[in-house]
């Protein structure tokens, strides 16, 4: 008998809110700001025999959007293979090597087989983002790292939690290899509560509906998910879409890396081919597969957000050409660049291949950055170490609905930057300004979003500062005849001195003594469209509010603003925009 | 205790749609009410309006309690008093920066505009570190010269907003007494002054709302008082604020951003208040309009009050406010089958125009209201705005259509289909409130309200587990009734951040102490009866390391450390289940409101006493098909004012009344209180 479309809906909402009670239990109780205030975490429930993905939590950070369902497949097949150890109820098996399913080492996962009548139904699983799981750099993005071990303890699958107990011996491996490992207790517990409260719910949706009704809806509801997602894809013009994203350097050898993208729609699928991308770099710019697919993912999900995300909305997606790119790194590649910086080029690629066919959906390049500063040393005053993050926002894309929000989150995340009065409080810092990029919105008829620009100074002991930030070299791309965004800028000044990183905006280590200042502007968003059909207002408008010089907007809008205060000169604009 | 006292009180709330009224008059225990669309460009007119329509004696009336959106509208359409900035060099994009986020999850579109242009945002040299050390001096000669750019620009307001002022206010309290010999008006907003803690961006936002409405919600009191003068009125008018209390209007604009949520807030005290009354203390508000659904917690008849609300989109007001959570789902949500073949209701909605098909003015989406209506719950006859002419087959015709045939159902099919997916997701987004503040809905009752609360109270809360439904006498002015029974309240936070073992005895104690002196001075102020003064008491921890709070109510203020470690201890077990008994707590903060309850009010006369039967059949008014389950069943239909004070009435039935329609479902059972309350037992367990 078929399920009627009421019952799915109902269960599909159920299946939903699970995920959502879980993601929300685990922000809450978690004892890390980067999970408990910045949500970078996330929480799903995944078939039983192949890992897929059934349900995710709304809320979860999006660049795990596709990577549990492959680290739970991997599981289940090394369970199978004797690879890994069998599971019993109320166990949980802890997991964070990028190669079998992950990101970057610092992303944790936990994985609980859920029980009904003695068989397991299906998995709960949750990744969190701890600080630190060691490696030579405070919080583990190494910019300069070789080898996976330089970047942290990398733990196979094992059962953290036997029949429901925390074993102290596996416990005890982790926190001697981890910094601040005293508060990572409270983390653990928080995660692993966190897929007790899923297990809760999920019995209660059972028992209400049946097992076999569950079971029933779920197919169904893989089935239907496919099928909206065929049917946004339908709606693309048949044809083949290109573009190229760029990464600056891999930290190591200063050299660009290419993505090359080609996407064909093929009926109602998509195809996106990633051949001739570079191939795997020395340093830390690698992705490991899962990444990879599920940046490809994200992206879609950003382009059409109404499709439910489950299994069933990946299957007509199809990703070709990776291997033996830098898209698909193997042991012992470095990878700690993955989640938080080629993810979003990778997403970048996909967005820049599809805006000419869905000129409405998709916006130009967004900054596409994590911005991540570590700054690690010791405060004589307090008489302890510290390891202070920032991470920080940059402009959106233009769009065809406006222009690009500014300071936005990265593409693949959803997380919070701290308040500057937090984090004088906690570091020996003092911040001279925190501000807006001035002319970093790539031009266009939309234009770009603007990028953050904040100066840091420290104010006493020592410390050195790390930096693994991209789009220094190369701002985020234009499209429809906009303008590239302004690109990352990172100046350190030492002694009054200032030095500009190799990398542009990936290095590690450099020294810092008290009056030492870190100067951070990040990128803008690309431009939408010809920057010469702007209307001369808005034009205007932005450079009364200094957000673009008179000079830029005549060189990049072509629009000429005269007397005081500025007006548009219009017979002056009419004739440089007419210009070839 | 005005000069003659006849001790009749009015309350009014103006809210998107209708400006209510009730008003009591206690010598004769009447009461009168009234109903009248909004004016929002001046809601002056409105409230004289619903003050005619009711007959009410301005010369006679002792007091009028007034809820207003003023500032919430100003703030969400973004009508605000041009307002300037003055803040630390280097730092004037806090307000338009925010916290690095995004509207959505997904989608990379979406816009911000800041409550301060750029340009009105000028910079001065100072600055304070985090421990309110003086690193720059003030240049008091750059604010003056601030103060009056912003003077030429027109604006008629300011905030002055420096980093750190809650360390130190030194220099926003320096800048302060600059700006006042030299500002035309009072409009002047210390950042700190509403809400002295750390975090640049919530302290600004919060301080800008405030700066922004405060000229508008001056100038509107000021000609509402001049307007009720005119027609004789000598008392004073109180305003709701969104804490659940009022303030006079002599004061109100001072902290105007207060008075954002005044709506919502006053609808959860009535709720709050109805349930003291009736004994049952723990609620859960359920106010279904015709765009959206507030929800909010009620604990020991006490609504959960929280000073983290964002109103909107990086739109944080971080002052005291009842903790409404708006939930898109109203009669007018629209109904669709996606490309997947599935149901969808909402989140957009038809809004109020041009509204469900059923109110004849060109809908032509279905919506829950037509729903409601093909399934006979709402009567079709009854439905005011039905006066357009849209037959009932027209509504059949478009539920067919658009979601009948792609769904392989027939018009009803579909229609119990859109109530059964917006039930579902109501119930889900009802407990996604509860337990995000740590509790189980199957520990409360459900109030609900509005004009569609009451048809979907009974399956939202089968769906919940929740016991019994409550629906009081006036579900439709629900938020005017808030007025008048809304008590005098003053809410304190001070900042303690001490871990629980560095915590020095009888400090706790202290701060609580000078709270509720302050807030007792202020009620005394004030020139209203007080009939008893509540002190709440309540405490913010976590453990240290953690950054979000949990929070603690306390029975008393003479609490030890080991008491706040254990009574800790249990509340974040009770909420995460989770056991840490190892880490040390630190106490964040220390707060306390100070509650000034003013006369009972008796809420039995709410629906008139002379027009009650003396049995339930007496009040039956006919009956009509209504579709529960898969069938119709004949259903009788009762008028609520008829209803005798005492009955017992199973379901299935329905009860009418101006300004709702109350579905009792099958299986459950209806009784009356004595102050005129409903309550549904559901399963008719008791």
């Amino acid at each position: 008998m078929s399920l009627d479309p009421v019952t799915l809906s109902v269960i599909q909402a159920g299946l939903q809110q699970v995920c959502d009670e879980m993601d929300l239990s685990f922000s809450r109780a978690a004892f890390s700001p980067v999970i408990a205030e910045a949500n970078d975490r996330s929480d799903g429930i995944y078939a039983a025999e192949d890992g897929a993905l059934i349900a995710q939590g709304v809320g979860g950070l999006p660049v795990f959007v596709g990577t549990m369902q492959y680290s739970t497949r991997t599981l289940i097949s090394m369970i199978a293979q004797g690879k890994a150890a069998g599971p019993q109820p109320d166990d949980i098996y802890i997991v964070n090597d990028p190669y079998l399913g992950g990101t970057h080492l610092m992303d944790v996962r936990f994985a609980r087989p859920f029980y009904r009548n003695g068989a397991i139904f299906c998995w709960l699983s949750n990744t969190g983002h701890w600080p630190d799981t060691g490696g030579v750099v405070p919080g583990g993005f190494s910019a300069s790292a070789t080898a996976v071990e330089q970047e942290g303890l990398r733990l196979p699958p094992v059962r953290l939690f036997k029949q429901g107990r925390l074993d102290p011996e596996i416990m005890a491996i982790i926190s001697s290899n981890i910094r601040v490992a005293d508060q990572r207790i409270g983390d653990v517990k928080a995660q692993a509560a966190a897929l007790l409260v899923g297990e809760d719910r999920l019995n209660a949706l059972l028992d209400r509906y049946g097992d076999d009704t569950v079971t029933q809806a779920i197919a169904e509801l893989r089935r239907r998910a496919a099928i909206q997602m065929r049917a946004f894809i339908a709606k693309i013009p048949e044809g083949t879409y290109r573009s190229t994203a760029w990464i600056d350097s891999d930290g190591v050898v200063n050299e660009p890396l290419a993505i090359h993208l080609t996407v064909t729609r093929d009926g109602d699928e998509l195809r996106f081919d990633f051949s001739g991308s570079s191939p795997p770099c020395a340093g830390p710019m690698n992705s490991v597969l899962a990444t990879t697919l599920s940046s490809v993912y994200l992206a879609m999900r950003h382009i059409f957000p109404e499709v439910p995300m489950s299994a069933g909305a990946f299957e007509p997606l199809h990703v070709t050409g990776v291997e033996g790119t830098f898209l698909d790194a193997r042991y012992p590649r470095p990878v700690s660049g993955c989640a938080a910086e080629v993810s979003q080029r990778i997403a970048e690629a996909v967005f820049a291949a599809l805006v000419t066919a869905l000129p409405d959906r998709v916006t130009a390049a967004p900054a596409g950055t994590s911005g991540n500063f570590a700054l690690g040393g010791y405060d004589p005053e307090r008489d302890r170490d510290f390891v202070m993050y920032q991470i920080s926002g940059g402009g959106y894309g233009g769009n065809a609905d406006h222009d690009g929000l500014s300071n936005g989150c990265s593409t693949i995340g959803i997380s919070k930057a701290p308040p500057v009065e937090i984090m004088e409080q906690a570091f020996p810092v003092l911040y001279h300004h925190y501000a807006l990029h001035e002319g970093s919105g790539g031009a266009g008829l939309h234009r770009g979003g603007f990028g953050l620009d904040y100066m840091v100074e420290l104010r006493r002991g020592a410390a050195t500062a790390s930096f693994v930030m991209d789009h220094g070299r190369f701002g985020p791309q234009g499209v429809m005849g906009g303008a590239e965004g302004g690109v990352n800028q990172v100046i350190v000044w030492q002694a009054g001195n200032p030095h500009t990183p190799a990398h542009l905006s990936k290095e590690q280590d450099i020294p810092l003594a008290p009056g030492d200042r870190v100067h951070v502007r990040t990128p803008g968003g690309g431009g939408y469209g010809d920057p010469f059909q702007r209307p001369p207002d808005a034009v205007l408008c932005d450079v009364q509010l200094d957000r673009y010089t008179p000079q830029q907007a005549s060189d990049l809008f072509g629009v000429v603003l005269t007397g005081d205060p500025l007006q548009v000169d219009s017979a002056a604009t009419h004739s440089l925009r007419s210009r070839d | 205790m005005m000069g003659k006292s006849s001790g009749a009180v009015v309350g009014v709330d103006v809210g998107g749609t209708f400006t209510d009224l009730v008003e009591l008059l206690p010598d004769t225990g009447q009461v009168r009410l009234a109903k009248v669309p909004s004016t929002l460009d001046n809601q002056a007119f409105g409230v004289l309006n619903a003050l005619d329509q009711a007959g009410c004696d301005l010369a006679a009336l002792d007091l009028i309690v007034h809820g207003t959106t003023t500032t919430t509208n100003a703030v969400l359409e973004r009508k605000l008093a041009r307002t300037g900035l003055i803040t630390t060099a280097g730092f004037r994009d806090v307000l338009e920066l925010g916290r690095r986020t995004r509207p959505q999850p997904y989608g990379m579109k979406g816009e911000f505009t800041p409550l301060i242009p750029r340009d009105l945002r000028l910079e001065v040299p100072e600055r304070m570190d985090a421990a309110g050390k003086i690193v720059t001096p003030l240049d008091e000669g750059a604010v003056l010269s601030a103060a009056q750019r912003l003077i030429d620009a027109g604006c008629e307001a300011v905030v002055i907003h420096f980093l750190h002022a809650y360390a130190n206010p030194a220099h926003e309290l320096r800048a302060g007494e600059l700006l006042a010999g030299l500002w035309p008006n009072e409009h002047i907003t210390l950042g700190h002054a509403l809400l002295s803690e750390s975090r640049e961006f919530e302290r600004g936002v919060t301080a800008a709302a405030n700066a922004a409405v405060q000229p508008l919600l001056d100038r509107y009191i000021k000609r509402l008082i001049a307007e009720l003068k005119r027609g004789g009125y000598q008392g004073d008018v109180l305003v709701m604020n969104g804490n659940g209390g009022m303030v006079s209007s002599s004061r109100v604009a001072r902290e105007a951003a207060k008075t954002v949520m005044s709506g919502p807030a006053s609808g959860v005290m009535a709720a709050a208040y109805t349930g003291r009354k009736a004994g049952i203390g723990n609620l859960i508000t359920y106010d279904m309009g015709g765009t959206s659904t507030d929800v909010a917690l009620i604990r020991n008849a006490e609504p959960s009050v929280s000073n983290e609300i964002e109103i909107e989109y990086a739109m944080p007001i971080h002052v005291p406010m009842v903790d409404v959570r708006t939930v898109g789902a109203g009669g007018g949500s629209i109904a669709r089958v996606n490309p997947a073949g599935l149901l969808e209701v909402g989140p957009d909605s038809a809004g109020a125009d041009p509204g469900p098909i059923c109110y004849g003015k060109g809908g032509a989406d279905p919506t829950i209201s037509d729903a409601n209506l093909l399934l006979g719950r709402l009567d079709p006859a009854g439905l005011n705005a039905i006066r357009g002419g849209v037959a009932l087959d027209h509504v059949q015709e478009v539920f067919a259509r658009k979601l009948g045939t792609p769904l392989g159902l027939d018009a009803v099919q579909a229609a119990a289909a859109v109530i059964e997916i917006a039930n579902m997701k109501m119930a889900g987004a009802i407990r996604m409130v509860s337990i995000s503040l740590g509790a189980d809905p199957r520990d409360f009752a459900l109030f609900a309200f509005g004009g569609a609360g009451p048809l979907h109270a009974a399956a939202l809360a089968r769906e919940l587990a929740i016991p019994r439904v409550i629906v009081p006498s006036r579900p439709g002015i629900t938020n005017a009734i808030g007025c008048v029974v809304a008590d005098l309240r003053h809410d304190f936070v001070n900042t303690v951040n001490t871990p629980l073992d560095l915590l020095q005895p009888g400090q706790l104690e202290q701060v609580f102490t000078l709270q509720t002196q302050e807030g007792e001075a202020l009620i005394a102020r004030e020139n209203i009866e007080i009939r008893q003064i509540r002190r709440l008491y309540s405490v913010d921890m976590q453990f240290i390391g953690q950054t979000h709070l949990l929070r603690v109510p306390l029975d008393r203020p003479d609490v030890t450390p080991a008491d706040l470690q254990s009574l800790f201890n249990a509340a974040y077990f009770r909420r995460f289940r989770v056991r840490l008994d190892d880490i040390h707590a630190n106490l964040v903060n220390a707060n306390t409101s100070v509650v000034g309850a003013r006369a009972e009010l008796d809420l039995g006369a709410l629906i008139d006493p002379t027009g009650r039967k003396d049995t339930v059949q007496a009040a039956q008014t006919g009956e009509r098909p209504v579709h529960f389950c898969g069938t119709w069943q004949t259903t009788p239909i009762y008028w609520r004012d008829h209803l005798p004070v005492q009955f017992t009435l199973p379901g299935p039935a329905i009860v009418q009344q101006m300004d709702t329609t109350l579905l009792i479902e099958p299986g459950d059972v209806a009784t009356g209180d004595a102050d005129g309350n409903i309550i549904i037992a559901i399963g008719g367990r008791t």
